[in-house]
């Protein structure tokens, strides 16, 4: 950056100078008109191109809807094919879905059911950071490989980071079926809130006195 | 000969009277640059453009291919792997590519960091650096995503519930990453153009934006105690070093340069040829729960920090941490644009450097063993020690068996094999007395789950029958001392009523 560079700069900036001399012999109220038609110019773009943002916006945002509209009741088969007391894994179709989905709109959730027609479908994301979590009928625990979540067979947290228990689907029965409110990947934005888990001391006492499991 | 040169000169001019490129070339390549710049330190950002040409490059051959689809993405990447000739080649160099780059990045940041070479003029090369940081580590996260193999869809998951915790709009934004409700085609296709065209455009942009003002600033000098930046006097001194010491650009310091890019090019294509191409790994059926989804090298630190927060930390910390990481990387020029450039007189800036470092090289070391992890399937996959039950008892048997079939190896090992999420249990009858273990497994606590619903009564008895057995050769089990001095009180004080 040197003298070689410095000397250039002092000799271009010449023919700038002389070019706006000249300029400035056509008088300063023809180039204000010409600044006015280049301020014209730059507003007509601005202009136009603000009417064209509008369209481009609104495609962009298309995926951004209500939750409800993107769910819809999926059957997960015969209610009566669940036996009482266990928890069982099932996979369905994404009932929002495109043709080039391929293996992505095969979801899975866990159903167990607790009584004749009392059921909870739990999603298979951990609460934490959604990896799929796994059943292990033996300790009756679902456990998440990610990182370390463990969740009692109700869905109540048991240890890890995860703070809250398993999400759940809403479920009715309809002509036999078991059906559940699906199509939206559970999150902590649309399928429940935070909840703030209690205190270390509390919460292991929460658990060990539960009676509610086994 | 001489004929051929002739035209060739005349085809140079005729090119040269059009383009007019020759004099801001030479201008580039001949600029002056301190002597003591020329440095096999200097060398990592050409490597990091090198490699982004190549990255370039193998990327457009791969979308040859490769078919950005959610349904044949998988299929594509299998057929490039294993039915174009040397498919799986050019896969394994864009993949070593992205690794190498990710790195050279890094090791340029730091460089440039310890050197002080962001300070008054190159505040702005910095800044911009920062973002070519980001992009670059867009681009790694982004290529994960066209793997679309298992551990792309989970970590597309993990990405879900990152923006669904944002306050107010975490829903919006979930959608918009995804292109609708759940990861499925929409998702791919966006992610392909975000890994083909957006950031690869701005990064090619930004790039070019970088190398400008190293050009036009010059290269920072070698830092020397004692040589303090000013803004009133630095760009005199610097002009000053390289009219009396400097040397021009190309040869003096671009030789250093190309030999590096050629080494780093090389050990690309060595690391492809041997170690071949990552993935893809199972296919992205949402369904299939066997998997151990695991993040690309450079967010293995990510993965294990989201694992040691606090759950109450949770939110807070993945909302706000990264804002305040940038945000201070984006300071750093505008907090110390003057002052001392050696790292000899900048204690606090090598101690960050140095601290971030052992951090970063310690969670990463952490996310590739994952003690955190229950190990879904030690417990049918990995063996007791014979030692641990020779001469055992059929209710120590029993105990044993308990231990394994309820998943209690997962968490904890024995024998050096099984999960680390817990202590390991070799030696747990030496710190535990047999109520203090019931009360354990009964209740849970800390992190371990409360197991008295999932065990019958005579089940937490063997099973703590086993547990009890648990201690070194010659090394006595715990007891409960103050109910020893109980029971050992009680018979000298019966035998003395008794006559």
């Amino acid at each position: 950056m040197s003298d070689q560079n410095d000397s250039q700069q002092r000799t271009e900036p010449d023919i700038e100078t002389a070019s706006e001399q000249a300029s400035d012999r056509e008088g300063p109220a023809v180039v204000s008109r010409r600044w006015l038609l280049l301020k014209a110019g730059i507003a007509l773009n601005g202009l136009v191109g603000l009417a064209l943002a509008v369209p481009v916006v609104r495609y962009l945002l298309a995926p951004v809807r209500k939750d409800s509209s993107y769910k819809s009741w999926v059957s997960l088969g015969d209610a009566n094919s669940f036996p009482v007391g266990e928890t069982r894994l099932v996979s369905f179709k994404n009932p929002w879905t495109q043709p080039w989905d391929g293996q992505t709109d095969n979801v899975a959730a866990y159903v167990r059911r607790e009584g004749a027609s009392q059921f909870t479908v739990f999603a298979i994301n951990c609460a934490h950071l959604g990896c799929p979590v796994r059943w292990f009928p033996q300790s009756q625990l679902f456990m998440c490989p990610c990182h370390g979540g463990v969740y009692y067979a109700d869905g109540s947290r048991a240890s890890g980071p995860p703070e809250r228990g398993l999400f759940t689907y809403d479920y009715k029965i309809a002509g036999g079926q078991l059906q559940i409110d699906a199509g939206q990947m559970p999150s902590l934005s649309n399928t429940a809130k935070l909840v703030n888990i209690s205190s270390p001391a509390t919460n292991s006492g929460r658990n060990g006195d539960c009676g509610c499991r086994g | 000969m001489p004929g051929m040169k002739q035209t060739g000169k005349r085809i140079y001019d005729w090119f040269e009277q059009r383009l007019q490129v020759e004099d801001p070339i030479k201008d580039a390549v001949l600029h002056k640059v301190p002597r003591n710049t020329a440095s096999w330190w200097y060398v990592f950002g050409s490597a990091a453009f090198t490699l982004l040409m190549l990255q370039i490059v193998t990327g457009i051959l791969l979308a040859l291919v490769y078919v950005p689809s959610a349904a044949e993405a998988w299929n594509s990447l299998n057929i490039l792997n294993h039915q174009v000739p040397l498919g799986w080649f050019l896969r394994a160099v864009h993949g070593w590519g992205s690794n190498f780059m990710v790195a050279v990045v890094f090791i340029h940041m730091a460089q440039v960091f310890l050197f002080g070479a962001y300070k008054f003029p190159r505040e702005l090369t910095w800044t911009v650096g920062v973002f070519l940081l980001l992009m670059t580590l867009g681009m790694a996260f982004t290529g994960q995503v066209l793997r679309f193999d298992q551990d792309a869809y989970w970590g597309l998951g993990i990405g879900v519930f990152i923006l669904s915790r944002v306050p107010w709009m975490g829903g919006g934004l979930v959608h918009l990453l995804l292109g609708g409700p759940t990861i499925a085609g929409a998702t791919l296709s966006r992610f392909f153009a975000l890994h083909v065209f957006v950031i690869p455009g701005t990064l090619l942009f930004l790039a070019l934006v970088h190398v400008w003002m190293v050009i036009k600033l010059g290269i920072n000098e070698w830092p020397m105690p004692g040589r303090l930046v000013r803004k009133s006097t630095y760009i005199a001194e610097y002009n000053q070093l390289t009219h009396e010491d400097g040397i021009p650009f190309v040869p003096g310091a671009f030789w250093k340069d190309l030999i590096f890019s050629a080494a780093v090019l090389a050990a690309v294509g060595v690391c492809a040829a041997v170690f071949g191409p990552s993935g893809p790994g199972g296919q992205p059926d949402p369904s299939i729960t066997q998997t151990v989804p695991k993040p690309d090298f450079p967010f293995l630190w990510i993965y294990a920090v989201l694992s040691y927060l606090p759950p109450s930390m949770e939110t807070p910390f993945i909302l706000i941490a990264p804002i305040v990481m940038i945000a201070g990387l984006l300071a750093v020029p505008f907090v110390a644009s003057e002052g001392e450039k050696s790292w000899h007189r900048r204690p606090v800036a090598v101690l960050a450097l140095a601290t971030i470092a052992v951090g970063w090289g310690v969670f990463t070391h952490l996310a590739m063993s994952t003690p955190w992890s229950p190990h879904m399937s030690a417990w049918s996959a990995d063996t007791l020690p014979v030692e641990y039950l020779r001469e055992a008892t059929p209710l120590v048997r029993q105990g044993a068996v308990i231990f394994q079939a309820k998943q209690c190896r997962n968490c904890h090992s024995i024998g050096g094999h099984g999960g680390e999420r817990g202590p390991a249990l070799d030696a747990v009858a030496t710190r535990m007395t047999p109520d203090q273990m019931r009360y354990k497994v009964v209740t849970g606590g800390g992190n371990m789950p409360a197991y008295g619903k999932n065990l019958s009564p005579a089940e937490i008895e063997a099973l703590v029958s086993f547990l009890e057995t648990l201690h070194p050769k010659g090394e006595p089990p715990a007891f409960d001392a103050s109910q020893q001095a109980a029971q050992s009180n009680a018979v000298p004080a019966g035998g003395s009523n008794t006559p």
